[in-house]
């Protein structure tokens, strides 16, 4: 098992030659993305601003390369690479799949009170 | 790889604990499925952050605006400390993950230095959470909290937020704080914040150029300020009490329910780098005493891998949702 450790990220775009050559790549990986997100958190450009299925599209951005980090991060770091596929189905399709559901029922609640908050008559600022 | 669990006398049977399924042994597959619930704990909790947020969307405070601060330096530089922790906990993860895969080459030395080094890592991370959480407490500018819960805010012409103890005059009419003593002796009081609503009000009537900031965003994404004479009228009617800080009753950066998740959610994490130091300590001295090295395995080392990769996992997310978006 000590040799079984897959080499290649980014579908076989970067090999690497030995598997702590892979931790020093994935973590300059893991280092730009982070600052790609703080250089655009304290930018903020005003051409992401714009609003893409009812958040900013630089929200989007931010979540998308957050996945991506996580990504990285159990791909190679906690070695999900080398597990065998039902494991692997096994953890991610179930946390996946129940956190989109939580997520979608909670966030769908409180827009809805936001809206009954905004048109429904109710006072909270007083 | 041979498990850590004594013989049971019943390898080879298909539950008997002895083989593997999955290729995974007991103990791997187990953190796995403790990852997969604490997994799930953290997304209740970020869930019930975002829903929190949806219903007060017009009005959430802004993140860049609350964590500005870099211990040693006077300034305003937001975002910068929490992303020197993420790298912080992320460069942790590294050495991590190369003790492990020293642990596979059955390296003693190697593994007990970058154990080691990770556990320093650790030890920062929880070091700069807890200046970030004294930050937070003690707050910077103050605000004015309103009958109806929210908000107001002091800036000047161009903006930039102006602290309440600048500004505050002396309004001859101080009570003191009840104490048991002087007054009902089963009734208690918290102390009193340090100005009273009508100190601020004439230090706003004293200083022309200072309005009142409420927290409802508008359409650029900025905070609401007030013309003068909405400023004045605002304050003096629906000022009611003077916070400084933020705690989990009050929060001078906006609705209480943001420090109440901050608190909540970061203490957690918090909790769990900690407790991710302990055990990285007594798996470091384990390796250090050779335990593992006789057990011809350092896969205890990689399980405690595999919780601290995941401690990390959870910031990238308590990162991008409490500081990013």
């Amino acid at each position: 098992m000590a040799d079984a450790h897959k080499l290649e990220i980014l579908r076989g775009l970067i090999k690497f030659k030995s598997n702590t050559q892979k931790i020093w790549g994935v973590l300059i990986l893991l280092s730009i993305i982070t600052a790609v997100e703080v250089v655009l958190g304290i930018y903020k450009p005003e051409a992401l601003m714009a609003k893409v299925v009812g958040m900013k599209l630089l929200n989007w951005i931010f979540i998308i390369l957050t996945i991506v980090k996580a990504y990285y991060i159990t791909w190679d770091f906690m070695h999900m690479r080398d597990e065998v596929k039902a494991l692997r189905r096994m953890v991610v399709w179930t946390a996946i799949f129940l956190i989109c559901y939580l997520i979608f029922i909670l966030l769908q609640e409180g827009g809805y009170i936001e809206s009954v908050y905004t048109n429904g008559f109710v006072k909270k600022d007083f | 790889m041979d498990t850590t669990v004594a013989n049971t006398g019943t390898e080879g049977k298909t539950w008997g604990g002895g083989n593997e399924p999955l290729k995974s042994s007991y103990g791997k597959m187990m953190m796995w499925f403790f990852i997969v619930s604490d997994a799930l704990t953290f997304s209740g909790f970020l869930a019930a952050y975002g829903f929190s947020r949806f219903k007060f969307i017009d009005s959430w405070p802004i993140a860049d605006e609350v964590f500005t601060h870099i211990p040693f330096f006077h300034g305003n530089y937001p975002m910068i400390y929490v992303a020197f922790m993420t790298f912080v906990l992320i460069m942790s993860s590294v050495t991590m993950v190369l003790a492990v895969d020293a642990g596979h080459h059955m390296k003693k030395n190697k593994v007990i230095w970058y154990m080691f080094l990770t556990i320093i890592g650790g030890l920062i991370f929880v070091g700069s959470q807890a200046w970030e959480w004294g930050t937070f407490i003690k707050g910077d500018y103050g605000a004015v909290q309103t009958k109806g819960g929210n908000i107001l805010q002091l800036v000047d012409n161009e903006g930039h937020r102006v602290a309440v103890r600048d500004i505050a005059l002396d309004a001859h009419g101080e009570r003191v704080q009840h104490e048991r003593k002087n007054g009902l002796w089963f009734v208690d009081e918290a102390v009193l914040p340090s100005y009273t609503v009508d100190e601020v009000y004439n230090g706003l009537v004293a200083n022309p150029n200072v309005l009142v900031r409420t927290q409802t965003i508008n359409e650029e994404g900025h905070k609401t300020v007030l013309s003068r004479e909405e400023s004045l009228k605002q304050l003096k009617n629906n000022g009611k009490l003077v916070v400084e800080g933020a705690n989990l009753h009050v929060n001078e950066y906006g609705t209480s329910l943001f420090a109440d998740f901050f608190f909540f959610i970061t203490g957690f994490h918090g909790f769990h780098v900690f407790s991710g130091v302990v055990i990285n300590i007594i798996i470091f001295f384990n390796v250090i005493l050779g335990t593992y090295e006789r057990r011809g395995s350092y896969e205890m080392v990689e399980k405690v891998g595999l919780y601290w990769h995941f401690v990390d996992l959870v910031w990238v997310f308590v990162f991008t949702f409490f500081y990013l978006v």
